[in-house]
């Protein structure tokens, strides 16, 4: 009993650990798609903020430049998208797939070039990263029954970039939601014209949206070379940002379902990686890749209409024209 | 799209103009990197050209990228985004792998012609399924093109780890094909002709890459079928009107599209490395994607951008190999600015090219 307790306890913190950059993603995405801008460049904006973080990091020491150069260029990767599919009204599909191809190069090429280590940049030294911090009473709280060992393994020893997606989830909820601002992205990603003849200037609305979209994608990025892990390696985001955009959809594009898709995903992954080679009874043993491959089926079978109805922004992928 | 260009602008100088500005910035990024990018070029230049081995995988990997070429260029033609190529051409070379596997005792030239229909097959199954999607469920190619890929490359990882791996070995890929299996190689053929392509594995491959652009030609404009699919891909109300079911043609344009998709396994699994391996596909899908914008959809402008690209793949390695500060991954990054500039901001020099090549309106206008 204590021993399958402490497993669920494991099970749950690395899908905290493992959701932490999806759900940084889908919260990024959700203002780009929300205001009318198909974002698939959500992989190519972490995988780059993912380089900064690293290169910035490896180089001066301390985690909070290599975090603020992340979301520099994560922030002028989204500007670039914004410029090309809002300013020249390009199709914002094609625009994401050449940030995410263009990155997926140039990293490993910058990787090369400066750090000589066969297009990666290890990161070492404790200031350099966002370790695990403990929380207050972490460790006295144990003995206390369920919540106890709840508080110190799943709640207490993240770094401190997963409190930050924790705490971004009822903020981008109350933005989109409550604000003023909020309501402007909503409206301009369904019925852009009516934005318009508010007096309220779509490209405008959308170039804010996309800021938003490069903040929280570039705080993804440095979670994943910075934070989770130690450096960065070519093709690290591996799918993550496609992922978020698959959890985004799940969601219906709503903030918090879209965090339970994150979570749903995240709990697949750690649970793929502790069945390896485990038979089940019953069943035996499954594929890891039969699970690898769950969120995207899954995601194809929502967007059919198999399982419940997915709706989009109405106004998504098309650049606005204002009547001349 | 109605331009007002000629076409000499429209097809000639606009693909030039944004191809010069992908170059320009690859160039900045080299001169960043400290080398000298005349350099680099004269070098990437010589590399895919320079002699006869060289030649030979340019048009190798050429091959490769008219496949997907024209595989992203005939969803284009009925309005459709197809992402998942890569996805298509690693299943259609499941078809290939399972021919290539099953067949090998077949006398000649008949297995490898099923391996050759195999590999359509297939492709075309795994485009099928989105396009169906599209048509019956109103769910978006551009995402389920992805999903796709990625479902795809768990599926051909499983079964390569596991049915598929050759008995009594460690390396996920198949057992080698028996030599009945295997497409001709052009090598000794152009040596009786006195051309040297040295060890090149280019094959026959690149043959039916041209014969399909001839088909595909053909097809789009010269076919009651093609037509159908651009009055689709211009305006699918107009189609409606004219009797054209859009659903219809949205599923034949990507069954079509993950065929030719899925022909690209042929270079690569029956031309050069005779049995199926993880991940051979290479990311060669999504060349596809720039080689079908740079090409403007048309079959010469794509077999061009073929060419170039196998030239940045062939002179690329050879660049990265005599440049240590450059990797091969800066072919990578050509391929996304052409994307970019060809694709996503084709719009930022036109008004500028309209305002000086505009075909003259009428005189009345100008007196006025």
């Amino acid at each position: 009993m204590e021993e399958l307790a402490t497993q669920v306890l494991l099970l749950t913190a690395s899908t905290v650990r493992l959701a932490t950059p999806l759900v940084l993603c889908a919260m990024a995405g959700l203002f780009a798609e929300r205001s009318g801008v198909v974002d698939i460049g959500l992989e190519g904006k972490m995988l780059g903020a993912a380089f900064a973080a690293a290169a910035a990091a490896a180089v001066s020491g301390s985690a909070w430049v290599g975090l603020v150069a992340a979301i520099a260029v994560s922030w002028s990767l989204a500007m670039l998208h914004g410029f090309a599919s809002i300013t020249h009204k390009g199709d914002q599909v094609v625009s994401g797939m050449a940030i995410n191809i263009a990155v997926a190069g140039l990293g490993p090429v910058l990787a090369d070039a400066w750090f000589r280590q066969a297009g990666r940049v290890p990161v070492s030294g404790e200031d350099a990263r966002f370790l695990p911090i403990e929380l207050p009473f972490a460790e006295a709280a144990r003995s206390i029954p369920l919540i106890g060992p709840f508080y110190a393994e799943v709640v207490s020893d993240h770094n401190l970039l997963v409190y930050v997606a924790a705490v971004s989830i009822p903020i981008v909820a109350w933005v989109v939601y409550r604000t003023r601002f909020g309501l402007r992205l909503r409206a301009v990603g369904e019925n852009p014209s009516a934005v318009d003849t508010a007096g309220i200037s779509v490209d405008g609305m959308r170039y804010r949206a996309l800021m938003v979209t490069g903040l929280l994608a570039g705080i993804a990025g440095a979670y994943l070379s910075i934070a989770q892990g130690a450096g960065f390696t070519r093709d690290m985001s591996a799918g993550r940002g496609y992922l978020a955009l698959a959890a985004l959809i799940f969601g219906k594009w709503r903030p918090v379902p879209a965090v339970l898709a994150c979570l749903l995903f995240a709990f697949a992954d750690a649970v793929q990686a502790r069945l390896q080679g485990v038979e089940l009874p019953l069943i035996g043993e499954i594929p890891t890749q039969a699970i690898q491959a769950l969120p995207y089926l899954l995601t194809i079978l929502l967007l059919a209409g198999f399982v419940g109805r997915a709706v989009a922004p109405r106004a998504i992928g098309q650049p606005y024209v204002k009547e001349r | 799209m109605p331009t007002k260009l000629p076409p000499w602008v429209n097809f000639g100088l606009l693909p030039l103009l944004n191809l010069g500005m992908a170059f320009l910035v690859a160039g900045l990024i080299v001169v960043v990197l400290g080398e000298n990018p005349f350099a680099a070029m004269r070098l990437l230049v010589f590399g895919a050209f320079g002699y006869g081995e060289a030649v030979g995988y340019t048009f190798f990997y050429a091959t490769n990228f008219i496949f997907t070429g024209l595989a992203v260029a005939l969803a284009f033609q009925c309005g459709l985004f197809n992402i998942g190529g890569e996805g298509q051409a690693y299943i259609g070379g499941l078809g290939v792998g399972l021919a290539g596997i099953w067949l090998g005792h077949w006398p000649a030239p008949i297995g490898l012609v099923v391996g050759i229909m195999a590999a359509a097959a297939f492709g075309g199954a795994w485009g099928f399924i989105p396009g169906w999607l599209q048509a019956r469920r109103g769910s978006h190619t551009v995402i389920t093109t992805i999903m796709l890929n990625f479902i795809a490359a768990s599926l051909m990882t499983y079964l390569l780890v596991n049915p598929l791996r050759r008995p009594g070995q460690q390396i996920p890929e198949s057992m080698t094909f028996d030599e009945r299996m295997w497409l001709p190689q052009l090598s000794t053929v152009l040596r009786d002709l006195g051309y040297d392509i040295g060890r090149s594995p280019l094959n026959a491959a690149l043959l039916l890459a041209l014969v399909c652009c001839v088909l595909y030609w053909l097809f789009i404009w010269k076919t009651r079928a093609g037509y159908e699919m651009r009055v689709v891909g211009r305006s699918e109300p107009a189609a409606v009107y004219g009797g054209i079911s859009p659903a219809r043609q949205i599923m034949i344009a990507m069954t079509l599209s993950g065929a030719l998709a899925g022909l690209m396994s042929l270079n690569e699994v029956l031309g050069a490395q005779h049995r199926l391996t993880l991940g051979f596909t290479g990311g060669y899908g999504f060349v596809g994607i720039a080689v079908a914008l740079m090409g403007r959809n048309h079959p010469i402008g794509i077999v061009l951008a073929a060419l170039l690209f196998g030239a940045l793949y062939q002179g690329g390695s050879e660049l990265a190999f005599d440049m240590p500060k450059i990797n091969k991954d800066m072919v990578v990054v050509i391929q996304g600015l052409v994307i970019l500039f060809a694709g996503a901001l084709e719009h930022m020099f036109r008004p500028w090219l309209e305002a000086r090549f505009a075909r003259p309106a009428l005189p009345a206008a100008a007196v006025a």
